[in-house]
């Protein structure tokens, strides 16, 4: 528990560095899991995904934040926050989807089907639904948002980097694709759980 | 697209098993695996809502408009998973705590996402519900198989039970109910299955690649 004493900076941090890297969303609780291995054949589609989730993460975190303690509380109707929540998320995504399609074509076309998968991409309501396991305050809310997004940003971008190498390698037939790829991020999670214990929150 | 109730059954359960053939509803595999328990649990959840969720998008089917589709499908998806949730809270407090909100993200399970829209937005009510009994079986078939190894191996217990070797000559491997435990028991199981599935078709080529 981030301690009131702290400065409100140092807790921001604190939370920000745990959920990008000891409690990190992909390798750690397994989220966004469906869309990594769909995307991260490259690098460059992986940064472009990686930040479109960051920059969704981090901004649906606080709406939902706000949603949930200014609306959903005093309404007494939390168990509701599931509907509201995906409802929150997919309008947000909406939105970035037509910026994203005016101001870059080739980001567009590059990310396709997956841009509307950033709904049902788990890593984003994951985010919001555990954010509620600990009595954040609005800043922490957005340093968790933003810290998970980018911890999986990471995560999609280095999986990205090791499956460009990979591609030239010779996998067993059977271990092609999903086989391969869930063997490297299970090394990178090894790595992952050298972080845990450096944080306590 | 008229199949029959038996190829439906066959194929949600193996031929087109959600988790090794489409590569969907990855994250809750890993990350309720590490107890027999959560998985049943987490199993039921998801079985119930691809059947209901199907059921309902397929009755639906001609009065949803197109463009507005999606944003049906995953309002029916949610309100279900709600049940679910409320269910598992009211039976289950301590297993809630720990899988509480992987229950919450069955909304985003691609599994029930993918299969409404591809089976359920063409196909009769019956025949949807079969479907997504039959996927949320094959998908509860693969969980409860990876359950099985890993808690065993990294707890030396089953459902909680302690297993006879346990403090004796086995020493728990705590990898395995980690994380990377999870990936890697799925890769293992992923290229068994693969394997048999490449064995079975004899013709190269159609094999579908992620």
């Amino acid at each position: 528990m981030a301690s009131s004493d702290m400065g409100l900076f140092s807790s921001f941090v604190l939370i920000f560095v745990s959920a990008a890297f000891t409690d990190n969303i992909l390798l750690a609780r397994f989220l966004g899991m469906c869309s990594c291995l769909g995307v991260s054949k490259k690098v460059d589609t992986s940064l472009g995904l990686g930040v479109a989730v960051v920059f969704v993460t981090a901004s649906t975190a606080v709406l939902n934040y706000l949603v949930y303690n200014y609306l959903l509380v005093p309404l007494g109707i939390e168990y509701l926050k599931l509907i509201i929540f995906i409802v929150v998320i997919a309008a947000f995504v909406q939105i970035v989807e037509m910026i994203i399609e005016r101001v870059s074509e080739k980001l567009y076309n590059a990310l396709g089907i997956f841009l509307p998968l950033i709904t049902v991409n788990c890593a984003i309501l994951g985010a919001s639904l555990f954010m509620l396991n600990k009595p954040y305050t609005l800043l922490q809310a957005f340093g968790f948002g933003l810290g998970c997004g980018f911890g999986w940003f990471l995560a999609i971008t280095l999986i990205g980097g090791i499956r460009e190498r990979i591609n030239e390698a010779a996998v067993p037939k059977g271990l092609e694709g999903p086989g391969i790829t869930l063997i490297i991020i299970g090394i990178m999670a090894l790595a992952f759980v050298g972080f845990s214990g450096m944080i306590k929150i | 697209m008229a199949a029959r109730p038996a190829t439906i059954l066959a194929d949600g359960l193996w031929k087109q098993n959600p988790i090794f053939r489409q590569v969907l509803g990855i994250c809750s595999t890993l990350a309720v695996t590490n107890l027999v328990a959560n998985t049943l649990f987490m199993c039921f959840g998801v079985i119930f809502t691809t059947a209901l969720s199907n059921l309902t998008v397929s009755l639906l089917r001609n009065l949803i408009p197109v463009r507005v589709r999606m944003m049906a499908q995953v309002l029916i998806i949610a309100s279900y998973v709600m049940m679910v949730d409320i269910l598992i809270k009211a039976v289950a407090p301590d297993i809630h705590r720990f899988i509480g909100p992987y229950v919450g993200l069955i909304i985003t399970n691609c599994i029930i996402m993918g299969r409404a829209e591809a089976f359920a937005s063409q196909n009769k009510p019956l025949a949807s519900a079969l479907d997504g009994l039959a996927c949320g079986a094959g998908y509860a078939l693969v969980l409860i198989a990876i359950a099985l190894v890993r808690e065993p191996l990294g707890f030396g217990t089953v459902l909680g039970y302690p297993l006879p070797a346990r403090g004796l000559w086995w020493h728990q491997w705590t990898i395995m109910v980690m994380p990377p435990g999870a990936f890697f028991m799925l890769a293992v199981a992923t290229w068994i299955a693969r394997a048999r599935f490449s064995a079975q078709e004899k013709t190269e080529g159609t094999e579908k690649k992620t």
